[in-house]
């Protein structure tokens, strides 16, 4: 007869009662303490684990732009530097060269100042020379002329053509 | 390192097995000893027989001519053998107790079924019981008291009447007679019989006070008489095995969660560590697999009833399958439990329906009206057809799995046992009992402690699929 019986299938209102409380209990008390809690702590942690996978990949991306940065600022540098390097020696060799047209010139003034000096004195010398030698030629041709010169035209040619020899000379 | 553990396994169970076989022999062995009262036993049935077919004649009562005793546990020969002595023949109208019965051949079916009953004690071994607070409430009021109040007479049965309870096999039951005196009283033995009304069997227990044969009235079920229940002369609000099972499974697991929880504040920032990274996996199992596939952006709404609804399933199959105090309890297998745990789901999907779900159930758009005439009754069934489908689902499946458990245990008993109750079991049938029983054991409990998990897991899934249609929103 026990068998007709199945206890467990026989809705029992004591049981109810105290399942209906424990139940509501438990849902209550865990979730207010238990699982709530541990549902916003999971997904705080998910979100910092994906930040710092994001932020990551982010700073990987930046070191990858950095490192091409650099790059390209090395490479702007050497050519900067080459540029500099011919540009310096471009203007070494310009100057070196400005020098030389330089020096070469003042050598070729002051030679040409030195023949324009020696010309001046040549010409001095020349002028000196043919006042002397005028002085000179007076001189004798006062002394022939005080000899001769009484009344002699054909001899006062003479004379004047031998001082016009003097002065092209 | 595994077939140690095995070896272990296999030693500690068939250990157990003969240990508990031994014990039946001795209860075996007792009937012996005890053959005498036996035999006086079968005298007084004779005479009781022709007692109660006297008291038919008379028919001051409408007892059946027939009287079964099914109490294959119950011996209650000293009781039975004074009581019967001193008072036989006072009163015409009480017919006598067949409480020493007749038979004592091993009855697995029973065994099982006495198992996952539910009970107003905490067996332990042998006769010891943890007892447990009594709330019993009846037209005289209120009665608190413990378990232990009714003493112990052995099986599970008290030896007092305490205001005119009583407890039967573990259960407490109400002395229908009106005029038995209240306060602590001895009692004899217990028996159960069926009368006959109207045509309908009715069986009820017995107990025997002075040689009279008291009739015993089961605490107030909710099935309306269907299933053989019905409400009676009391109802019984005690911390039962199962109300303790739920309550010790609560404490446990409110104190691993919250100090789960307590790790995420402590150790912020840190890997989990312990319980913590053990129930974590659990709850982002549900979440994930469970609540955010069903529900979507709701989810968070959902997630903690779902996540008590598994645990709490979980936590008493578990505890359950332990098969020993403080495990052992038959909860989910009780369709009080689970019918309480679909009627929340029920509750939660109905008032949380929506336009839309309301919709599909009343007038389902898009069909014919015809086809909305047959379609409107079916979903309406369907509404509570759903939870009725978790109740039964749980019940039946914890149910099914302790029984077959107790009944691969009980091989030893059949094999070994004895045929009767006068004669000894052998050891060599309990050894080979045992042998057989072992390895079938160990595969159940395996295969149980998956249904366990299994079980929760689809309780929890079902019940978020049925709020998944509640929640759903129109996509046409």
């Amino acid at each position: 007869m026990i068998l007709a019986k199945f206890y467990p299938f026989i809705p029992e209102p004591g049981l109810m009662i105290w399942t209906i409380l424990i139940f509501s209990l438990f849902w209550l008390l865990m979730s207010r303490f238990a699982f709530k809690p541990i549902a916003k702590a999971l997904r705080e942690r998910e979100d910092d684990i994906q930040n710092a996978l994001d932020e990551a990949t982010k700073a990987r991306q930046e070191m990858a732009n950095l490192k091409s940065e650099h790059q390209k600022l090395l490479d702007e540098a050497k050519e900067e530097r080459s540029n500099i390097l011919l540009e310096a020696k471009e203007a070494a060799e310009a100057y070196r060269k400005e020098q030389k047209a330089k020096a070469d010139e003042e050598f070729r003034i002051k030679v040409d100042s030195a023949l324009e000096e020696i010309e001046n004195r040549k010409m001095e010398a020349m002028v000196t020379i043919k006042n002397d030698a005028g002085t000179m030629a007076l001189d004798i041709a006062e002394k022939i002329l005080r000899k001769e010169l009484k009344g002699n035209a054909e001899q006062e040619a003479f004379v004047k053509g031998l001082v016009d020899d003097i002065k092209l000379n | 390192m595994r077939k140690a553990t095995i070896c272990i396994f296999s030693f500690i169970f068939l250990s157990l097995g003969i240990l508990v076989a031994q014990d039946g022999h001795s209860d075996n062995n007792h009937s012996h000893g005890t053959e005498a009262s036996h035999e006086h036993h079968d005298g007084d049935g004779h005479d009781h027989k022709e007692d109660h077919s006297h008291d038919a004649h008379d028919g001051k009562h409408d007892h059946g001519a027939e009287s079964h005793n099914h109490d294959d546990h119950d011996h209650g020969h000293d009781h039975h053998g004074d009581a019967h002595g001193d008072n036989h023949g006072d009163h015409g109208h009480h017919h006598h107790c067949e409480c020493g019965s007749a038979h004592h051949e091993y009855n697995a079916g029973e065994v099982a079924f006495h198992h996952i009953m539910d009970a107003n004690q905490f067996h332990l071994f042998g006769d010891y019981y943890v007892p447990l607070p009594c709330m019993l409430k009846s037209d005289d009021g209120f009665k608190f008291m413990l378990s232990s109040s009714f003493g112990n007479s052995g099986h599970g049965n008290g030896a007092y009447a305490v205001d005119r309870y009583v407890m039967v096999h573990g259960t407490v039951m109400r002395i229908t007679d009106p005029n038995f005196p209240m306060g602590k009283v001895e009692v004899g033995c217990y028996g159960h019989e069926e009368k006959e009304k109207d045509g309908k069997v009715l069986p009820h227990y017995t107990v025997e006070y002075k040689g009279k044969c008291l009739e015993l009235h089961e605490k107030s079920t909710l099935d309306g008489g269907v299933l053989g229940g019905g409400i009676t002369s009391f109802y019984d609000f005690s911390i039962t095995k199962n109300v303790f099972s739920m309550l010790l499974a609560f404490v446990i697991m409110f104190f691993m969660f919250t100090r789960a929880a307590k790790g995420y504040v402590t150790r912020k920032g840190m890997a989990p560590k312990g319980i913590q990274s053990l129930l974590e996996v659990v709850i982002t199992f549900i979440r994930d697999e469970v609540a955010v596939p069903f529900l979507g952006h709701k989810a968070d709404k959902f997630l903690p009833y779902l996540l008590s609804v598994f645990f709490f399933i979980l936590g008493l199959n578990l505890l359950g399958q332990i098969p020993f105090f403080p495990g052992s309890g038959n909860v989910t297998g009780s369709l009080s439990v689970t019918a309480v745990l679909a009627i929340f789901t029920f509750i939660l999907t109905t008032i949380n329906g929506n336009k839309h779900y309301w919709e599909h159930i009343v007038w389902m758009p898009g069909v014919p009206a015809w086809v909305k005439i047959i379609l409107t009754p079916v979903e309406i069934m369907g509404m509570f057809i759903k939870p009725l489908t978790l109740m039964l689902r749980l019940f039946a499946n914890i149910t099914a799995g302790h029984i077959v458990l107790i009944i691969f245990v009980s091989l030893i008993f059949i094999f070994g046992g004895a045929p009767t109750a006068t004669e000894a079991g052998t050891t060599g049938g309990s050894i080979l009992g045992t042998v057989m029983a072992v390895p079938l054991t160990m595969f159940m409990m395996a295969i149980e402690l998956l249904v366990a998990f299994i079980q929760a897991f689809v309780f929890c899934i079902l019940s978020a699929a049925y709020f998944s249609a509640a929640v759903e929103e129109a996509h046409h």
